[in-house]
């Protein structure tokens, strides 16, 4: 946005360039933008938002009486927020080995990191029952441990942790890419521990790159459906979460329902969406 | 990525850095390369003429092309729509501007789930276009075009944002030469930014192109994955999961799994292209 008001005023001889003034051409193909979007985008949430809440708030909390659904919302909240807090531990020390670590292998590496962006959700927690599953070895040693993975909890938060890998790594990469290490030398030669160099030092620029990703993340498992519902078994109290139970009321032709909770979900995803842009834009702020 | 590190972070391997690079990698084998190995073993071990047998039978095969079809509709329509809206939204200044910015990014929030319910709500029985849709004779939901409308939902931001990166990196300096040259618009814009987009634009493809391909839960509602009608690859996969036909669901499943690595090594090429040229 800057470098066009810049180029702007930069114009030569004060012109001001053609592409600011559109055509007749230029407004109608804004119009059919507007369109396009309206009809893809908003009217279908809106009426998803009408639907949900034609019933007040009263249809809401209603919704959320009905057997099992609670629980599956707060399922899908506790194991999205704990697999967003064990990424973001995760990928900012993958993030950290990609971009100053030198070994071989490396490009590989940051290739995997965008896997599970490429393949189909479905298909990974396909994966997990076939490695985990009660009829293969791994799933029955599990299962002896009493420890179950396919069809219960555990596989539930391995499913989010397979998609919500990439969120934190490719946020917080670029940042790290641009810290001077002169910085930590110096704390290093100064003689600060290695811990303190870590939370005076390398955290502060990290923070919002984290944070960021970690709610990117967080927001993305709360919507996940794909993997789950293979994985998890949707045991309703104990492991069908909440995308899972709006797909089966839809099939059970209770739309209101659906609809309702789907409110709910709509409702944390739009919330966190102003503290996803502002951390992005301050961890890029830092960066530039 | 650029190499400007010092030699000291490259070259001395003390403990703590090589046990920090061990968890990294046994934390990456843990959940993405075993999981992923076992799929491609226990493919082998069904037997891999076997297994293309059993999709064939299972009626695989068209699935997997009504995906394909779907997913070619989506770049198109998102290529399109994404480059005029990419030059919208970064070239323009008008009223609403914002809000459609906002909208742009709203499908990556959606569960793929609720966005088949919404269609469902506007496009299907009893929903709000129902009347004009009957005038017209059209069937969107349980029908072709819903599998579409839902694919291009949830792929709308890539190749608008992708675009929309460039342009803003790019300025407008070079646009405005060619107006003050006398170029007319539609020169400008075949000349000038089609070209300095292009890698932008194959990007977001992509992308679109491997998302369009694993897209389940929306196109799951809107589409009921009726066999030989509206199922698709991953709807298949579900539904051959549920009739206990595991050869032919790990069968499809390598198969989606394997196009998507391919768009991954291409995806890493057109990124190293992108920095190479910046």
């Amino acid at each position: 946005m800057a470098g066009l008001v810049r180029a702007v005023r930069q114009a030569p001889g004060g012109i001001s360039p053609a592409v600011l003034r559109p055509g007749p051409l230029g407004v109608v193909g804004r119009g059919l933008f507007a369109s396009w979007l309206s009809v893809l985008v908003a009217i279908p949430l809106v009426v998803l938002a009408w639907h949900g809440l034609r019933g007040g708030p009263e249809g809401v909390v209603h919704a959320l009486r009905l057997p099992y659904a609670w629980e599956a919302l707060t399922l899908t909240i506790w194991t999205s927020a704990v697999t967003a807090v064990l990424n973001a531990i995760m990928g900012t020390a993958t993030a950290w080995v990609l971009v100053r670590y030198r070994f071989p292998g490396r490009a590989l590496l940051s290739m995997l990191v965008d896997l599970p962006l490429a393949i189909p959700t479905l298909v990974a927690g396909l994966m997990i029952v076939n490695l985990f599953g009660p009829q293969t070895p791994v799933g029955a040693w599990f299962k002896g441990l009493g420890l179950p993975i396919a069809f219960a909890v555990p596989g539930i938060v391995l499913a989010l942790l397979f998609i919500n890998l990439p969120f934190v790594v490719r946020s917080v990469e670029p940042v790290l890419l641009d810290l001077d290490p002169a910085e930590e030398e110096a704390a290093v030669t100064l003689g600060a521990r290695t811990w303190t160099t870590l939370r005076r030092i390398l955290l502060p620029p990290l923070a919002p790159a984290i944070a960021g990703g970690t709610l990117q993340g967080f927001a993305r498992a709360l919507a996940e459906f794909g993997s789950i519902v293979v994985v998890s078994g949707n045991i309703p109290g104990k492991t069908l979460t909440s995308p899972v139970f709006i797909y089966g009321e839809v099939e059970a032709g209770r739309a209101d329902v659906a609809a309702a909770v789907s409110v709910v979900l709509l409702a944390i995803a739009i919330g966190l969406q102003p503290a996803v842009r502002w951390l992005n834009r301050l961890a890029g702020a830092r960066h530039a | 990525m650029p190499d400007a590190r010092p030699d000291a972070f490259r070259t001395r391997w003390l403990p703590r850095r090589v046990a920090l690079l061990a968890l990294v990698v046994a934390w990456m084998a843990l959940l993405l390369l075993i999981p992923l190995g076992s799929l491609a073993v226990g493919v082998v071990q069904f037997g891999p003429l076997a297994v293309l047998r059993q999709i064939g039978e299972a009626g695989g095969w068209p699935a997997l092309g009504r995906t394909v079809v779907v997913a070619i509709a989506s770049v198109v329509l998102n290529g399109v729509f994404g480059v005029a809206g990419a030059i919208y939204l970064v070239r323009h200044r008008f009223w609403g501007r914002r809000l459609l910015d906002m909208l742009v990014d709203l499908p990556l929030a959606v569960s793929p789930v609720m966005t088949g319910l919404a269609f469902i709500l506007v496009f299907g029985r009893g929903g709000l276009a129902e009347p004009l849709l009957e005038a017209l004779g059209w069937k969107i939901t349980f029908a072709m075009p819903s599998l579409v409308l839902a694919t291009v939902f949830v792929t709308l931001p890539f190749v608008l944002r992708e675009v929309s990166h460039v342009l803003v990196e790019l300025g407008i300096d070079e646009e405005a030469a060619a107006a003050t040259l006398g170029a007319s618009a539609s020169q400008t814009f075949w000349r000038i930014t089609v070209p300095n987009i292009r890698h932008g634009l194959t990007y977001g493809s992509t992308l679109t192109l491997a998302r369009a391909l694993g897209e389940f839960g929306a196109v799951l509602v809107v589409g009921g994955a009726i066999k030989g009608r509206t199922d698709t690859a991953t709807t298949f996969i579900f539904t051959a999961v549920d009739e206990r036909h595991e050869p032919a669901a790990y069968g499809m499943a390598l198969i989606l799994a394997a196009l998507s690595m391919a768009f991954l090594v291409l995806l890493e090429r057109l990124k190293k292209r992108r920095t190479r040229e910046a």
